[in-house]
């Protein structure tokens, strides 16, 4: 067994967790999923399992109703900002699908997130079901598009989507209002920039309307799981998610091979690998409860599963990091009711004990630390920065 | 007979002359700073409002070719905000300005539906459109709606709104854990809209909001923004804050009602307001000069008589005469992404020009005059009588309050003059409801022509009903 390191934990939130009869838990409390409390819960035993981030799942994809599963969802940045006021220390990163939206509200919506997190802002930039894909065409049919983008396109348009947020994250200065009294200025129209961004699948003027956020640019979490997606992250994430199966067990390497390719600082970005954990108080605890919610909804396990008692899940996730040479995990809960308890107050103390989890710390002379402090990133001067 | 009640909301200091950034407390963050929307929700949950409104901005507003800059600049995204005020509100409504040109139908279904669970049934839209390629610059489509579609599209938009909130029924949500159905079989339906404008298919993601229908406020004040509101809206946003022009426009908006089968209660016209207040009259006129000249700056009164003017008027003093020339009647406006509300230059130019003579005023002091006019200036005992007046004499059934400090400035109406509203028996004395609409005792929204028996709906109480 390798060494253990010292590593970062995000946790990914969706609907009662990541097995489809999670939600048939006593205690889930599912009738509750559409409503804040549910969320604030959630969202406070991240936090208190020490999560430098809080992924908030959502998708696109077309709602339907299927014998004995959960359907639906809110808007992830709805969620993330209402978590935004009432968390304190975990990074928000809604999971936006980008391929029909208008990148000048993402791009200020996010900006916002982070405004109300006090700079805790971030955003999974996703796609939507690309041609030929199961619900693809449905898809594309609300949003008044008749046809849905293939594979290529939809990662094109999300690099520029990206491209363009960026640039309106910058486009006002840190110092853009003066409220110079004296000359009657309340901003310096010079250090407000409009962006200019003309791509192949819209155009944007700029500038953004929402002053420079406090962390000047929220952070861009990418997943880098297939070559377009990697492309993608490779250029322009702080952050990326992978998931690793058998045949793949080097894929944290080839992330920071692609980001290197792409002429950035491999050590800038933070690579986080998937886990999907099931947790008991002890080993027999989860298997028990496994075996539970698969006979109510037989499903296909993904590659990369921890069920196992605080204990077990604690050495399985410092291995995990210490075979892959992951800066973190992404822990996506089977199921959140049982699960997050667990993380918080059995997982993560043993962690702790052993010096292994890399949690938010404030910052001196600041009552929160923001998502790139935790992160180890440098705050962003804006681009179009001018020297005076 | 009891009293007429009174509905009072908090507008959040807008991006215009009215707010005051030149006060000692105004700091760089003060405008987006989340903890200024947070002070004034609050402050209108404490004095029992209805509801606290946001404005929208889609693209920075230019004067001559360049970014405004004597004036407030910059807010955070609406409805992101609005989200982040349900989770340390209670009971306030949260509404927000959200335009219906450059937005996506189903994703404005979904972000009021998003607001309205995470409130508990306290969202309201603002329905506004717009068609102009400046703002369009900004968007894909650009400027793509032609100016006579757009309540037209408007309409459609919120058409679409409401038939993805009723796509699952009421009693759709189940969550039964025995029997695995997290929804009825067959109470989700699909949503095809086909309008000329809007044609989409879909089935939403969330169950139907709790209050069935989020609020939905128009603002526009054109026969067609009025007709529109007598067809789809809960409530109007109305700039006639004069008594005769008020009951003018309120009898004429709720007398289109009727032909829509609706009440003249169903539907709420609400001015936007400001106030000043002083111990003495004297004083609060005194306050009321004081915040004008804050206002109105120099550079803010030539900005406005070049708006209607239409020119650079750089060379005149703004403590001298109007200009001689007549206003640009052949170009496009020097100012753009600002509300018109100049729609005859010309005729304007005539009005303050004799205004000015008649009264020997600057260029300054006629636009205090014109602009700067502020709706209840007094004592709280005045201010508190007016506004009841108006409301009881149906010049409207309440005021959108727009204070002109942030985030403090509703401080002192919410502490004075909101007991002197309540010992006269026209405002409530704490809320009975938790929902937005049984606020405003608005009723129910109907769902699959069906009209709701209870007037709070709860998401609990939807599940039980089957």
């Amino acid at each position: 067994m390798s060494r253990a390191r010292p590593f970062r934990l995000a946790v990914e939130l969706s609907g009662a967790g990541v097995h489809p009869a999670a939600w048939r838990l006593p205690h889930a409390d599912a009738g509750q999923v559409f409503t804040a409390p549910y969320w604030v819960r959630l969202a406070q035993h991240a936090e208190r399992a020490g999560a430098t981030l809080v992924v908030i799942d959502d998708t696109s994809a077309p709602v339907r109703e299927q014998p004995g599963a959960l359907v639906g969802g809110l808007d992830a940045i709805g969620v993330a900002s209402l978590l935004g006021p009432v968390t304190s220390r975990a990074g928000l990163a809604p999971v936006v699908p980008v391929t029909y939206l208008e990148p000048f509200h993402v791009g200020k919506a996010v900006q916002t997130v982070d405004h109300v997190s006090l700079g805790r802002g971030a955003v999974q930039v996703g796609i939507a079901a690309v041609a030929g894909a199961d619900g693809a065409d449905d898809e594309a049919r609300r949003y008044d598009e008749r046809t849905p983008r293939d594979v290529e396109a939809a990662w094109r348009e999300a690099d520029d989507v990206v491209e363009v947020v960026t640039r309106l994250w910058d486009s006002w200065e840190d110092d853009a209002i003066v409220l110079d009294e004296e000359a009657d200025r309340y901003i310096d129209r010079d250090r407000v920039h409009a962006i200019e961004f003309t791509g192949e699948f819209f155009s944007v003027h700029g500038a953004s309307i929402t002053p420079r956020s406090p962390q000047g640019r929220p952070v861009v979490v990418l997943r880098g799981d297939d070559p377009h997606a990697l492309a993608v992250a490779a250029r322009r994430a702080d952050v990326v998610r992978v998931a690793l199966d058998d045949a793949t067990p080097t894929r944290v390497d080839a992330v920071r091979a692609a980001v290197a390719d792409a002429g950035r600082d491999p050590g800038a970005v933070t690579v986080l690998v998937d886990v999907d954990v099931l947790l008991g108080a002890v080993d027999s605890e989860a298997g028990a409860r496994l075996r539970a919610l698969d006979d109510l909804t037989r499903r296909r396990p993904t590659a990369n599963e921890l069920v196992g008692g605080v204990l077990g899940v604690a050495d399985g996730l410092a291995d995990l990091v210490a075979r892959t040479g992951a800066d973190g995990v992404t822990v996506r809960s089977l199921a959140h009711v049982t699960d997050l308890p667990l993380l918080a107050d059995g997982v993560a103390p043993l962690l702790r004990e052993r010096g292994l989890l890399v949690e938010p710390t404030p910052q001196p002379g600041r009552q929160h630390g923001t998502l790139r402090d935790a992160l180890g990133l440098a705050r962003p001067a804006s681009r179009y920065a001018t020297t005076r | 007979m009891p009293k007429k009640q009174i509905h009072l909301a908090a507008h959040f200091p807008g991006v215009n002359h009215h707010t005051v950034w030149t006060d000692p407390t105004h700091r760089p963050e003060t405008q987006s700073s989340f903890a200024s929307f947070q002070h004034l929700a609050a402050t209108a949950e404490r004095g029992l409002f209805d509801f606290v409104f946001l404005a929208e901005g889609l693209r920075l507003r230019e004067h001559r070719g360049q970014l405004v800059d004597q004036d407030v600049v910059g807010r955070p995204d609406t409805y992101a905000v609005l989200a982040a005020l349900a989770g340390v509100t209670t009971h306030v409504g949260l509404a927000g300005t959200i335009n219906a040109t450059f937005n996506d139908p189903y994703e404005l279904a979904r972000q009021f539906a998003t607001l309205d669970h995470l409130s508990a049934g306290r969202a309201a839209w603002n329905v506004v459109t717009s068609s102009d390629a400046f703002h369009g610059a900004n968007f894909r489509r650009g400027g793509y709606l032609a100016y006579a579609d757009r309540y037209e599209r408007a309409r459609e938009v919120v058409e679409a709104a409401r038939a993805l909130w009723d796509a699952w029924a009421p009693d759709a949500l189940r969550a039964d854990a025995a029997t695995g159905e997290f929804v009825r079989p067959g109470s989700l339906s699909t949503v095809r809209t086909g309008g000329r404008l809007v044609d989409i298919e879909a089935v939403p993601s969330l169950p139907r909001p709790p209050q069935g229908h989020p609020v939905i406020i128009q603002a526009g004040d054109s026969d067609g923004g009025r007709e529109l509101a007598a067809q789809v809206a809960d409530a109007v946003f109305s700039r006639h804050t004069e008594l005769g022009d008020g009951q003018a426009f309120y009898a004429d908006v709720k007398g289109r009602l009727a032909r829509y089968g609706r009440r003249p209660e169903d539907l709420l016209i609400l001015p936007g307001s400001s106030f000043v207040l002083g111990d003495t009259a004297a004083e609060a006129e005194e306050r009321l000069r004081e915040i004008q000249h804050q206002q109105i700056r120099p550079s803010v009164a030539r900005a406005f008589v070049e708006q209607v003017w239409n020119q650079d008027l750089s060379a005149y003093d703004v403590d001298g005469p109007l200009p001689e020339v007549d206003p640009v009647t052949d170009a496009p406006s020097v100012t753009q992404g600002k509300a018109g509300f100049f729609r005859d230059p010309l005729a304007v130019a005539k009005q303050w020009r004799e205004l000015s003579e008649a009264k020997g005023l600057s260029i300054r002091e006629l636009v205090i005059q014109v602009v700067g006019r502020h709706s209840f200036v007094g004592t709280p005992e005045h201010v508190a009588a007016e506004i009841d007046r108006y409301v009881q004499e149906d010049a409207s059934d309440g005021f959108i309050l727009v204070p002109h400090l942030t985030p403090h400035g509703l401080d002192e109406f919410v502490d004075r003059v909101v007991p002197l509203l309540q010992e006269r028996g026209s405002f409530r004395t704490s809320y009975e409801g938790t929902t937005l609409r049984g606020h405003l005792g608005l009723p129910p929204a109907d769902a699959f022509g069906r009209t709701r028996a209870a007037d709070d709906v709860a998401s609990e109480d939807l599940v039980a009903v089957s």
